[in-house]
């Protein structure tokens, strides 16, 4: 069978790059809450922020250390897989990661060791110190890798130079490259999408505990408090949303027709909701929108003409389907993430939302719709700016190692596909265990309990089973 | 000095304390099948558990950095031993998360195959950076176009897997001087008789390596002729090997880790010496070597990560302090231990 490299290593690139943003967003969004909650107890000295705090943590190191583990991956496959990539990028993408490593994940790694084993070594400022510097670090990280991404999205101060009779971009001003048109845009959309994880993720397993049952007025606060926090996350995320929405128009047009389904350059163009893209008649069937949205939305009036795909030559467009599919099912998930949180925090003014075990059992299945829309709005990104892997200068097609062959990668596909099979198996199995025995260390960890996991797992699937006491499922 | 010389110099500081600080843990693994029962596994696991990730990082800002300073090599590198950093990745993630998840269940099977994960990977870590050392010592098959021209086999040659043999005895050396501080009683005793040993076992190595590099790599010597002074890196070396028996017999075992971190930065400054200018050398025609004249970044790029590393390192060096010095004295395995 014949096997091309450059399908092979973006399968493998898209296959690890998922796969290691499963932990990022969590460690940011965790790692707010954990200063919250032990800034609590510095300022209050109520010991159940102090317990939450240290439950909070022990699930933050275990995600900590599947980033780490899957985050080298990443820093290496530029080079393995993406040589001509990085021999063009290298003067400006490397300083960004270098400056990661320094800047960010010493930061991380060192105080996240206090963090964990520090409890009893050093004093309750100190750990609370170090809380802060690691939430900080991953803060950091956030921002360098997104600069180096948003670059390759946006490219600004470079030159092109050709070197060894190789074309490549050079560096020309800095703060150009650091503050490149999307970097900004792009940093706080998506540092607001890994707080409404971290977010979700708490009050997922909090309200758990709450229609269990268990751990009291400790499940409740940790209840509250993830769904202030996440409640003002899903509503910053639209309004982020749609500033960058109008970035990608200026800079990206043809990421942005292919996100909206728009074909034709034209006036009044309507904002979809729902439609099913065609490229062989060139138009978008079955729309239904608000005409004239989308321009107002863009230009800020009705009557002005948005860029369709049709001012691009056909090589340059992204593809059409799978951008609006993507695009369509971020925005959808994240309607339904502000409506439920926006609903829980209206309930929790009320006094009602320990009570409400619909609203309960929505929370718990909400961790997944948080991952989903931070894995698919990062694939419409992605898949958007091709078939560039920088964007109108270097081709993904042009960008792979020329001294890879086929059968290599299509061995390392294999091997990460059973290792993270199995290590994602295991650390779902670890964090269950960790759930399962709560914030309160409770002795009677029965691990034939029905798990938060399980329970996640049926609300996202409505098939699934309904929830309900002591129901075990075969 | 020229920027592309103080990049290579700093690569080469980078990859010291990578070596010095993962080498010790990586060290600690390769010996951990070695300890008796579940409490001295968990002694050994819990010296190194909250700085194993901190000294990680060194190596992915050396990536970082060789990235950004010289993009060509990092990329010629990393394609041309695409194979061999897959399986170093693997080693990688498996020693990560087996210290992560070992102790979390109490279940023989499940310990053991954890303590075996973690002790395979860090064997093959070690092996595969000693294998890499000796690769770039002798050159690699790279063509005019800068690419790889040679196949996964070129890379196993005897010479690299003598390196790499080179790299896991010191290691194993590193880590057992590293646990001598932090065990005591009867374990302790135990850690240092694989510490003769494995010092047994790197001397012998370490002379088999030196003289098969004499008639091997003649390359490796013309800097010494032209800068003589660098003989003073090979009599540090040798003054910090001998130090090692010295101190232990003084019982002073932070002395003894001192020198041991010295010969090991003293080992890369001379694979640096040896291989300078080239980054990576062509072993099917010398003009074809990735140099630290063709192979790097534009000077603006390098002066601004000399500043960025200027701003940055300072910290990193405190708070590396800061921590090492929370977590020193010996392991008590409590509650919060792995």
């Amino acid at each position: 069978m014949h096997f091309n490299v450059v399908a092979l290593s973006r399968l493998q690139f898209a296959l690890t790059v998922m796969f290691h943003y499963l932990f990022p967003p969590l460690s940011i969004g965790l790692g707010a809450l954990m200063v919250i909650m032990e800034g609590a107890y510095h300022w209050t000295g109520d010991k159940e922020w102090e317990t939450l705090a240290r439950f909070w943590t022990k699930i933050f190191a275990a995600n900590f250390a599947m980033g780490v583990a899957s985050g080298i991956v990443m820093e290496f496959e530029f080079g393995t897989n993406w040589a001509t990539y990085s021999r063009f990028v290298g003067d400006i993408f490397g300083s960004a990661l270098a400056a990661e490593g320094i800047f960010a994940f010493f930061l991380e790694s060192g105080f996240l060791s206090v963090l964990v084993f520090g409890w009893d070594r050093v004093s309750k400022r100190m750990h609370f110190v170090s809380t802060c510097l690691v939430a900080l670090g991953a803060l950091f990280s956030a921002v360098w890798i997104i600069v180096a991404n948003s670059w390759q999205q946006t490219p600004a101060g470079y030159v092109l130079v050709s070197h060894n009779g190789i074309m490549r971009a050079q560096i020309t001003n800095f703060w150009a490259v650091v503050f490149n048109p999307s970097s900004v845009q792009r940093l706080v959309h998506t540092v607001l999408g890994a707080y409404m994880m971290g977010a979700a993720f708490v009050a997922s397993v909090s309200a758990y505990y709450v229609l269990k049952g268990r751990h009291g007025s400790l499940a409740r606060k940790s209840l509250a408090l993830s769904v202030i926090f996440g409640a003002l996350a899903a509503f910053a995320i639209p309004v982020s949303g749609d500033s960058q929405a109008r970035e990608v128009a200026r800079y990206q047009p043809a990421k942005l027709a292919a996100f909206e389904g728009l074909y034709k350059t034209q006036a009044d163009a309507s904002l979809t909701l729902f439609g099913i893209p065609d490229d062989a008649r060139q138009e978008l069937r079955a729309a239904v929108g608000v005409p004239g949205l989308l321009s107002f939305l863009v230009h800020g009036k009705t009557s002005a003409p948005v860029t369709g795909l049709d001012a691009f030559a056909a090589d340059d467009r992204p593809p059409v389907a799978a951008c609006y599919i993507l695009f369509h099912a971020m925005v959808v998930l994240g309607i339904v993430l502000a409506a439920l949180f926006g609903f829980s925090l209206w309930r929790l003014r009320g006094g009602k939302l320990y009570e409400d075990k619909w609203l309960l059992k929505g929370l718990i299945g909400s961790v997944l719709l948080a991952l989903l829309a931070n894995q698919i709005g990062w694939c419409a990104a992605e898949v958007g700016r091709q078939p560039w892997i920088v964007y109108g200068l270097l081709r993904t097609k042009d960008a792979v190692s020329q001294a890879v062959p086929a059968n290599d990668v299509l061995t390392s596909i294999i091997l990460f596909s059973i290792i993270y099979a199995m290590l994602a198996a295991v650390w779902l199995y670890i964090i269950d265990e960790k759930i399962k025995r709560g914030p309160e260390e409770e002795p009677g960890a029965q691990s034939h309990e029905r798990g938060w996991l399980q329970a996640a797992g049926q609300l996202a699937n409505p098939s699934g089973g309904k929830l309900s006491e002591g129901e075990e499922r075969a | 000095m020229d920027l592309r010389v103080l990049w290579f110099v700093l690569l080469g500081v980078l990859l010291s304390g990578y070596a010095i600080l993962d080498g010790f843990d990586l060290g600690v693994g390769i010996l951990h099948l070695g300890a008796r029962n579940d409490e001295e596994r968990r002694i050994f696991l819990n010296s190194i558990g909250p700085l194993w990730d901190g000294n990680e990082v060194w190596l992915v800002t050396f990536g970082g950095a060789l990235f950004a300073a010289f993009p060509d090599a990092y990329a010629t590198a990393f394609s041309a031993f695409y194979l061999a950093f897959m399986l170093l990745l693997f080693a990688l993630i498996f020693r990560a998360v087996s210290m992560e998840f070992r102790s979390k269940r109490e279940w023989a099977w499940w310990r053991r195959g954890w303590d075996v994960a973690f002790s395979a990977a860090s064997f093959v870590a070690a092996l595969l950076f000693g294998m890499a050392v000796g690769d770039s010592m002798l050159g690699i098959p790279i063509g005019a176009n800068h690419e790889y021209a040679g196949g996964f086999f070129n890379l196993l040659r005897p010479y690299a897997l003598l390196v790499g043999a080179l790299n896991v005895s010191l290691f194993a050396l590193h880590g057992a001087i590293y646990l001598n501080m932090k065990t005591h009683g009867e374990l302790q005793r135990r850690v240092r008789r694989w510490m003769w040993h494995a010092f047994g076992i790197f001397l012998t190595l370490y002379m088999f390596t030196t003289i098969v590099t004499l008639a091997e790599v003649p390359r490796a010597l013309g800097n010494f002729q032209r800068m003589p002074w660098l003989w003073a890196l090979v009599g540090v070396n040798v003054l910090a090997l001998a130090n090692i028996p010295r101190s232990l017999f003084l019982r002073r075992p932070g002395q003894a880790f001192a020198s041991s971190a010295a010969a090991i930065a003293a080992l890369i400054a001379l694979f640096g010496a040896a291989l300078y200018p080239n980054l990576i050398a062509s072993s099917l025609n010398p003009a074809w070597s990735l140099t630290v004249a063709n192979a790097s970044s534009s000077a603006k790029t390098l002066r601004i990560m000399a500043i960025i590393a200027a701003c940055g390192m300072p910290f990193v060096l405190s708070y590396t302090a800061v921590i090492y010095w929370i977590f020193r004295g010996k392991v008590e395995l409590g509650k919060l231990s792995y």
